[in-house]
């Protein structure tokens, strides 16, 4: 059985009495452990997918199943694009938000906390507020928050899309060192062609508007991953040059309608 | 810690000593009518003899008895309606119009019907005040609640915060930027209601302070009134940004 299951789900937005299809019949399956970034240009309904396995929007139509092994575990947690760290908790607080919403025992809590604390190195910072923190950290503190609630999957929408690069690189490295070590499944989405080819186990191309699923790519470049090996493979590149185009055609489709 | 005074501040200090100044210039040689006017040193002298015969004391306990409790008496009760108001559609659509239809009256015109319902004695007062300060407090901590961003609702949602969690959590301290706002509006309304009240339906308290002493013209006395209500505002004022630095520190 799959860890992610998506059966023809299809959303459609009303939007001045007019009907938009945001998804069409998006129909994929994922597996226990994998990484799987969606990558599709901007408005293309990633982040509705998303939202949509996130409990956080309904299906017009079809459905999704998340497995679930272990009942005490929540199902999903998600780590938002940015600001999605909450202003008037500490760092340690913001860590420890799910598990406190789940009432766990006090002892296992801080447990927590401190484990991902020092995991995104910010053992240090625990008493900061969100305000003294620059993006880099706060999205640290966002993964880590996720980490910690220890759900069957994770969800993330861009959470690095308003970092600078160098930062980027730094956290997508430690992204995939947490990963490397909970085999959570993840799925990513990034309109990033660089980030989804360091990542992922697997791209799910999607078109826009409706959008949908067009190409399912697997990545077999063996782990661990950084930027430069990634771009010094040469099929790595040419799964770049095939994305690069189909992204461009869409781009450009889009631009038409 | 350096203590150092940067220009601004200097300024700062300097405009009202400056006023002064000005004032008991013009007061001590007559370019003010002294009668109207009497310099800052003779109201200052005034204070000193009406605060060694103690009487100074009961109206400035009085007056402050009438506020504080006046004001938690409007606030308590208009920080459970905002917060309801702003968590809840169908209490905000109910409690709008109401707020609506009697917030543009000034408490003051409502006096003589809190007069008649509950007398002329201290509870009257302190309702007055509390009708004043429950408006502004009520519509800012509703505001507060609408104006939390969206995305901590959702990250609430996401990691599966119950009602009371979300309450305490997420509702609660998200709004309380905005609600103190409207507590410091809340603030400054009731010394206004007060001495108004004083002045009209009242044997005590700084506002009747001010109205006697107009009425046997004994100015200075009148002045040392005004003096008085200028300090418990900049005091009031000073201890409410005080609280907000304590309960946001992450601000």
């Amino acid at each position: 059985m799959s860890k992610i299951e998506i059966n023809q789900l299809s959303k459609k937005f009303i939007k001045r009495d007019k009907f938009i299809d945001a998804l069409q019949d998006i129909t994929l399956s994922i597996q226990q452990g994998e990484f799987v970034c969606l990558l599709g240009p901007s408005g293309c309904g990633k982040t509705t997918l998303l939202r949509i396995l996130a409990n956080l929007e309904k299906t017009t139509t079809g459905d999704v199943f998340i497995q679930q092994l272990d009942k005490e575990k929540p199902l999903q947690s998600m780590v938002f694009q940015e600001n999605g760290i909450i202003p008037w908790l500490t760092v340690e607080e913001n860590v420890a938000f799910g598990l406190k919403m789940r009432h766990l025992p006090r002892a296992y809590i801080k447990e927590r906390t401190e484990f991902y604390l020092s995991k995104v190195g910010l053992t240090n910072f625990k008493r900061l507020y969100p305000k003294e923190l620059s993006g880099g950290m706060k999205q640290r503190v966002s993964i880590a928050r996720a980490f910690a609630n220890d759900p069957e999957i994770l969800l993330m929408d861009e959470p690095f899309a308003a970092l600078d690069e160098q930062n980027k690189f730094i956290l997508q490295e430690e992204l995939l060192s947490i990963w490397q070590e909970t085999k959570k499944t993840v799925l990513f989405i990034t309109h990033s062609i660089d980030e989804a080819l360091l990542l992922s186990d697997r791209i799910l191309l999607m078109s826009s508007q409706p959008g949908t699923i067009v190409k399912d790519i697997t990545i077999e470049m063996e782990r661990p991953r950084s930027i430069e090996k990634v771009r010094s493979d040469s099929t790595m590149t040419d799964i770049f040059l095939d994305v690069w185009e189909h992204l461009q055609s869409e781009v450009k489709q889009a631009r038409l309608k | 810690m350096q203590k150092k005074v940067s220009i601004p501040q200097l300024i700062t200090i300097f405009s009202p000593i400056c006023l002064l100044l000005l004032w008991e210039f013009c007061s001590q040689f007559a370019i003010l009518d002294p009668r109207f006017f009497p310099a800052p040193t003779l109201i200052i002298q005034t204070l000193v003899q009406m605060g060694e015969s103690g009487e100074l004391f009961t109206h400035i306990t009085v007056s402050l008895t009438r506020i504080i409790i006046g004001f938690l008496l409007g606030v308590i009760p208009a920080i459970c309606i905002g917060l309801l108001m702003g968590m809840y559609r169908y209490f905000r659509h109910f409690f709008s119009p109401i707020i609506m239809i009697f917030m543009p009256i000034p408490t003051i015109a409502m006096l003589p019907i809190i007069l008649i319902l509950f007398g002329i004695g201290e509870f009257s007062k302190v309702i007055t005040i509390a009708i004043s300060v429950f408006f502004p407090v009520a519509i800012n901590t509703a505001a507060g609640v609408a104006n939390i961003d969206k995305i901590y609702l959702e990250v609430a949602k996401n990691y599966q915060a119950n009602a009371k969690d979300f309450f305490f959590k997420i509702a609660l301290p998200g709004s309380l930027p905005v609600m103190l706002e409207g507590i410091q509006m809340g603030q400054a309304i009731a010394l206004l209601t007060i001495v108004a009240a004083e002045m009209i339906g009242a044997s005590s308290g700084i506002g009747y302070l001010i109205w006697m002493n107009y009425k046997a013209f004994l100015l200075p006395q009148m002045y040392v009134g005004l003096l008085l209500i200028s300090f418990f505002g900049y005091f009031f004022s000073l201890s409410l940004r005080g609280i907000e630095r304590k309960l946001l520190p992450w601000k």
